[in-house]
């Protein structure tokens, strides 16, 4: 029996300011994690994980994340996914604030 | 203090015009991220959570007020208005963009610093005591020591890539205030009976994973061996180290697996060898290095204003009490500024405290500022009539807080709020329970207690030397912190104990309330310390306090 795949996002930091960033359907990098491409396929998920790493221009260190499917599009399972798509909790910075 | 020769300008300023060409060259897409990882560590440049971070050091914790100014410019201009002092008297700036760190390291420069060996596999940042040159109990200012050992390792061509990153401490007190035992290398500068000055080297100290007590290798060594020998400990670990396996590869670890007895026989070894190629140049450089630590001009004037105000405003004598340590000339105080106002983050300052400091330091202090691994700031030469003036220009800006060395000047790494590599917040929580304590009006009672909380097993927060320590901990996807008790980072070091199972964050600051209500109900009387009580009863009552009350609240379910 194959082990289910658990859904994913691509994510990665932006190159220049280091903000969370995640890839969309369309090849483009938003930095609302809701607009990302939501991936249930283990292939699907390896073909943009390739993709997003060849972005070396915009991207640093993208990864694949766990997520699930939520009204308006792919949330987040793990609470350190979560700080990534508001910011920190010490002060109103980050895409808390700017997004 | 001391001052950039020709050399170190000239080298300084080479290297960041190097990073600011590679910094080009990645943005423009000609080195990608795995060819430039490396050389923007070297810069001290890290990628965090939500941004970069930069990591500049400050030498054995020492700034004059044009430094810190400087690095208030760098928060205002650069980043969002604000620093964060580490444990290991750095400043992080959490928010640079990319193309705006070869101007950060340029505006340091101009004032004598860098971020340089502030990451990878170097010998780091080298720490002190913060109360140095200042302190009533000290054999000599160690900080001329920590300013050679810092010259010698700076781009010392064979330890640019040691098995793992490699960190020295100084200390010259009968009391550590630098966790000197903690450290790779631990140096305590001593006098012999002989009545000559020399060092205690303590070598296999260290965090982490592993925590382990430093241990003495040399009880005396003259104070002109001391580059050879530490360069023969540091390139015996250098063959030694285990680069096979990150987690093992430490000095600890090397210490740890072949023996104390070992290490120095091959030491000793290796000392004997290297020791003649050390001329004495390195003595030259000292002697000339300690010209820059001369002690300021201290001043005389009357105390009658500062004993009137002690006398009559009860809060400010509960400042001084608290913040104001002894320094060796009798009418001066050694002044720690809290930067842990109850509630705000520890270590943060923003750039108008900054600025305010330098100024104070300016003024009243002989322009001299310190920061400690305790993450507050110091201005180590205060004249006691002075200090009715400081508190007064320090109260409304946040700064007058009267918690040094209480259960509010808690140590707090960055935790999950910004480190990539953590696994649980560690800042939410120091602030909570700094309000808590508030809200209770129960530090001063409680008296002497050091919180220090990590955000994972690197332990930069020091929770393994807390009296309590707090490691943040993912536990199945969830936030989780455990509880150590009866940790010390003074010369007598020890690793505290774990209680038991971990807490949510939602339970941790009532969990840490019920060990201190256990204390205070269990100590002998005011004077005793909770760690003297910790040590007396050990761990069996404050474990009872922890857990049974919460096994009694859930059978009441
Ligand atoms: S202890 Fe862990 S979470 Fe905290 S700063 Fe160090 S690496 Fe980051």
């Amino acid at each position: 029996m194959s082990r289910r795949f658990t859904p994913k996002v691509v994510t990665a930091n932006h190159l220049l300011d280091g903000d969370a960033i995640w890839l969309t359907a369309d090849n483009q990098w938003t930095r609302t994690m809701s607009e990302a491409e939501y991936i249930d396929d283990a292939d699907r998920a390896n073909e943009r994980l390739a993709f997003a790493a060849s972005q070396a221009d915009i991207t640093v260190g993208a990864y694949l994340a766990d997520a699930k499917l939520g009204e308006n599009g792919p949330e987040p399972t793990h609470f350190r996914e979560t700080f990534r798509t508001r910011g920190p909790s010490n002060y109103a910075h980050g895409k808390q604030v700017e997004l | 203090m001391y001052k950039y020769n020709d050399f170190d300008e000239a080298f300084v300023r080479s290297r960041v015009e190097q990073f600011r060409n590679q910094v080009n060259r990645r943005i423009a897409g000609e080195l990608t991220e795995e060819e430039f990882r490396p050389l923007r560590l070297m810069n001290g440049l890290y990628l965090q959570l939500h941004a970069y971070m930069l990591r500049v050091a400050i030498p054995y914790g020492t700034l004059n007020s044009r430094q810190m100014n400087q690095l208030a410019i760098i928060a205002e201009k650069f980043d969002k208005g604000y620093g964060h002092f580490t444990t290991r008297q750095n400043i992080q700036y959490n928010w640079p963009k990319l193309q705006d760190v070869p101007e950060i390291l340029s505006a340091l420069a101009d004032v004598e610093m860098h971020a340089l060996q502030t990451s990878g596999n170097t010998i780091r940042n080298v720490t002190a005591d913060h109360f140095a040159g200042a302190a009533a109990d000290e054999v000599e200012d160690p900080r001329p020591t920590a300013e050679l050992l810092r010259q010698w390792s700076t781009d010392h061509p064979e330890f640019q890539f040691l098995p793992r990153k490699f960190k020295i401490a100084v200390s010259a007190g009968a009391a550590d205030r630098a966790v000197v035992k903690a450290h790779d290398i631990g140096i305590q500068v001593v006098r012999n009976d002989a009545g000559e000055t020399g060092y205690r080297v303590i070598v296999g100290g260290g965090l982490g994973r592993t925590p382990m007590i430093g241990k003495t290798i040399v009880e005396f060594l003259p104070k002109a061996d001391l580059l050879p020998y530490v360069e023969a400990v540091v390139s015996v670990w250098n063959l030694l180290g285990r680069r096979d396996n990150k987690y093992k590869a430490r000095i600890k670890i090397t210490v740890h697996e072949n023996g104390l007895d070992e290490i120095k026989r091959l030491v000793d070894e290796r000392f004997a060898l290297i020791r003649p190629t050390f001329s004495g140049v390195d003595q030259a450089m000292l002697r000339d290095i300690e010209t820059h630590f001369a002690a300021p001009a201290y001043k005389n004037a009357p105390l009658d204003a500062f004993d009137d105000r002690l006398n009559s405003d009860p809060v400010f004598r509960s400042w001084v009490d608290t913040n104001v340590a002894a320094h060796k000339v009798d009418s001066y105080g050694i002044l720690t500024i809290s930067i842990k106002k109850h509630g705000e983050t520890p270590g943060d300052a923003t750039a108008d405290q900054m600025r305010l400091m330098a100024d104070l330091a300016e003024q009243y202090g002989h322009d001299e500022l310190r920061i400690s691994h305790e993450q507050n700031v110091i201005i180590p030469h205060v004249h006691k009539s002075d200090l009715p003036a400081i508190y007064d220009a320090l109260k409304p800006a946040g700064l007058a807080t009267a918690n040094i060395g209480l259960i509010s000047d808690i140590i707090a790494c960055p935790g999950m709020d910004y480190c990539a590599l953590a696994t649980a917040r560690s800042i939410p929580i120091a602030q909570e329970i700094a309000v808590r304590f508030d809200e209770l009006k129960l530090e001063h009672e409680v008296g002497p207690l050091k919180i220090k909380i990590s955000g994972c097993i690197n332990a930069c927060g020091h929770h393994h030397v807390g009296h309590i320590g707090i490691l943040g901990l993912d536990r199945a996807g969830v936030e989780n912190y455990q509880i150590t008790l009866g940790g010390d980072g003074t010369e007598d070091a020890v690793v505290g104990d774990r209680t038991g199972p971990g807490f949510a964050a939602e339970d941790i600051t009532d969990a840490i309330e019920r060990i201190v209500r256990a204390y205070l109900d269990l100590r002998l009387n005011a004077e005793e310390t909770f760690l003297q009580a910790y040590r007396r009863l050990g761990m069996d009552p404050f474990k009872a306090a922890l857990y049974e009350t919460e096994a009694k609240a859930h059978a009441a379910e």
